[in-house]
């Protein structure tokens, strides 16, 4: 059980936003909880894992996504059990897009 | 030539061995608390072996009974079969029974053959594909005695191997002429069969064994355990792969990722107005996830190389589809499968532990000896061939540039995630495969997929053309730019990378018009067991394992 945060700069989300859950904990999943943050320019990720060892990955998977969305003002907390890169990246584009109604 | 040469010694030895048989048998008939002491008749020392079973049907008795053989009598053998994945297969080596064995797959008892070898109790000849495996039959690998399985048996000793016929064939042509002795383990003798498999006079002895053989149901995936990134790898494979070249002609493996595409064909390819142009004829077992794409008309012709547990009715019940006898039921073919794999089809996809910066692929890993089963056949070009079809030249253009004389070559496709279970990553820099032939003294890593054959890698990451590639520096490249997250993957040149994906040798699945977002169980045609009864009209009878309804 690992637990950390990481807060990226990040371009201003700017959409109107709402609360979202999106995922759910089962094996090789996990949720990711969106929720609106402080500071507009940047993102605040806190991770909680249930896999050790793996924050380098975490922080680059996270870098990404900050790339590809406009995901500054947002607060994410994500709750892991194990999930792979992959459904972690296609579960914060998931909960992105209903944090943001779909605005990109 | 010496008038004293003799012609016929394994003539002699065959009568020898028979002549000690013979009190034992009734005709052909054997009863099963004799069968120790028949093997311990016609099995001398240092004799090659051949005890049936492959990822399927399994001699499973037969291969009990060889372990209650007396050591002293029945020793320094030499086993040359499909597996070894009976705990009894590897018993037999822990009796001193076995010096030398030559194979091709080992799958559960990977780790304890492992050990044996390192130990040095057994020496390994070689690891084959099922294909070698029976050319060597023909060859320098001709079995002595050979102990195979059939459905039922009649009283002339004629065969019947039904829709499990796989590598019975085979095996046995190779042993009867060549002087050797074949004994089959039936689960029942019966007056008439449905149709004669093999012939009595290829057969020495029939044995009815106290349990019908095992079936091991390994071509059966759940579509409940499904994910969405393979739901995602899935379509990027119809998209950027199948359409791509058109590919009508091909094999799969047996994995989850696999089994997906073959989800999606009623689904998210019919939609892309696909069916009739992709994936009308193939070499496949019958996958109960290809059900829904059958009776979605996609699929034209199907040979199988075993049966699958449960598909009997259903298959029976599409003879324009698979290869039916007269008597109405599958018939299968390990050698002619794996041939039809390697020579006949344009594609192989299949899923692998782990691939290196070269694109060699392995399922080999640290401690296990597990061999390769048929997938090197399939995921092979196939540089005999001779007869052109569109998808074959596409790739040719495109792997061998413009050479003068027209040439295709064979798609070979690995789909991987790019992490595996327990974050192991799907790309390496160097293979376990390299440890692995190290402490057991093979001559070769146990590599699956050669990097020279490989023209494809898709995961989550997108679909990389490696065989559009035009220097080992930008295959490297490639295979980094779909890696994802793991080591192999953040070490890549990210210039390097965009590059590739603006000449087309990387696409993302946004550059093949797909969003990940959508990539939802929602799109497979069948999301569990039931539904593939369903889908069936009632005709698939799974296993029980299979069942939770």
């Amino acid at each position: 059980m690992e637990r950390f945060e990481i807060t990226l700069d990040a371009r201003p989300a700017g959409a109107a936003r709402r609360s979202a859950l999106c995922g759910v904990v089962a094996s090789g999943n996990l949720e990711v909880l969106v929720e609106l943050g402080q500071d507009p320019a940047a993102c605040t990720v806190e991770v909680s894992t249930s896999a050790d060892g793996f924050r380098d990955i975490w922080e680059a998977v996270l870098a990404d996504f900050v790339e590809r969305h406009p995901a500054g003002g947002l607060r994410i907390s994500i709750n892991d059990a194990g999930a792979t890169p992959a459904v972690v990246s296609l579960r914060l584009a998931q909960a992105f897009e209903d944090s943001t109604g779909g605005a990109a | 030539m010496s008038a004293s040469q003799q012609w016929n010694t394994l003539q002699q030895s065959r009568s020898r061995r028979l002549g000690r048989a013979a009190a034992l048998a009734q005709g052909k008939r054997v009863e099963a608390d004799q069968v120790v002491a028949l093997l311990e008749a016609v099995i001398e020392p240092g004799d090659r072996i051949c005890i049936e079973g492959n990822n399927q049907k399994q001699a499973d008795f037969l291969a009990r009974a060889m372990v209650q053989t007396d050591p002293a009598r029945v020793r320094e053998l030499h086993l040359v079969q499909s597996v070894l994945s009976l705990p009894e297969h590897v018993d037999i080596i822990e009796r001193g029974q076995v010096s030398r064995i030559d194979f091709s797959f080992s799958g559960p008892q990977s780790g304890r053959l492992a050990r044996l070898v390192e130990s040095g109790r057994i020496t390994i000849g070689a690891i084959h594909t099922y294909l070698e495996l029976f050319a060597r039959y023909f060859v320098d690998l001709t079995p002595n005695v050979a102990l195979v399985a059939a459905q039922m048996a009649d009283r002339q000793g004629n065969l019947y191997t039904g829709p499990n016929t796989e590598d019975t064939p085979a095996i046995v042509e190779a042993t009867a002429f060549k002087s050797g002795i074949v004994i089959a383990q039936v689960n029942e003798i019966v007056d008439t069969l449905p149709r004669v498999d093999i012939p009595a006079d290829w057969v020495d002895f029939t044995v009815p064994a106290p349990t019908p053989h095992y079936v091991e149901p390994l071509f059966t995936r759940d579509p409940a355990l499904i994910t969405e990134t393979q739901v995602l790898t899935a379509m990027i494979a119809i998209k950027g792969l199948y359409a791509e070249y058109g590919v009508t002609r091909l094999n799969h493996g047996i994995g989850f990722d696999t089994a997906a595409i073959e989800l999606l064909l009623p689904t998210y390819a019919a939609e892309l107005g696909l069916k009739g142009k992709i994936c009308t004829h193939w070499a496949l077992n019958p996958h109960p996830t290809l059900i829904p794409a059958i009776e979605a008309g996609f699929v034209q012709s199907v040979h199988s190389f075993g049966s699958e547990v449960g598909m009997e009715n259903y298959v029976a019940a599409r003879p324009d589809i698979f290869f039916i006898g007269a008597d109405g039921s599958m018939r299968s073919n390990r050698a002619f499968s794996q041939a039809a794999g390697h020579y006949a089809c344009d594609l192989f996809i299949g899923s692998t532990l782990q691939i290196d910066l070269h694109g060699n692929s392995s399922t080999a890993t640290r401690g296990r000896i597990a061999g390769f089963g048929g997938a090197p056949n399939m995921g092979a070009d196939a540089r005999g061939r001779r007869h052109a079809s569109p998808a074959w030249l596409k790739a040719g253009r495109e792997g061998r540039g413009d050479i003068a004389m027209p040439r295709g070559q064979k798609l070979v496709a690995q789909v991987v995630e790019t992490f595996r279970e327990h974050m192991a990553p799907a790309f390496v820099e160097r293979l376990d495969a390299w440890d692995l032939a190290e402490a057991a003294g093979m001559d070769l890593p146990p590599v699956m997929i050669y990097s020279e054959d490989l023209t494809h890698i898709i995961t989550e990451e997108g679909i990389a053309h490696l065989v559009r590639c035009r220097s080992p520096e930008e295959r490297e490249q490639a295979i980094r730019g779909v890696a994802g997250y793991t080591p192999v993957g953040m070490g890549r040149d990210k210039r390097a990378v965009e590059n590739l994906r603006d000449r087309g040798i990387i696409q993302r699945p946004e550059d093949l018009g797909i969003d990940p977002r959508l990539a939802t169980r929602d799109l497979l045609a069948a999301r569990n067991v039931k539904d593939l009864v369903h889908a069936s009209g009632g005709l698939y009878d799974p296993p029980k394992k299979f069942r939770n309804w």
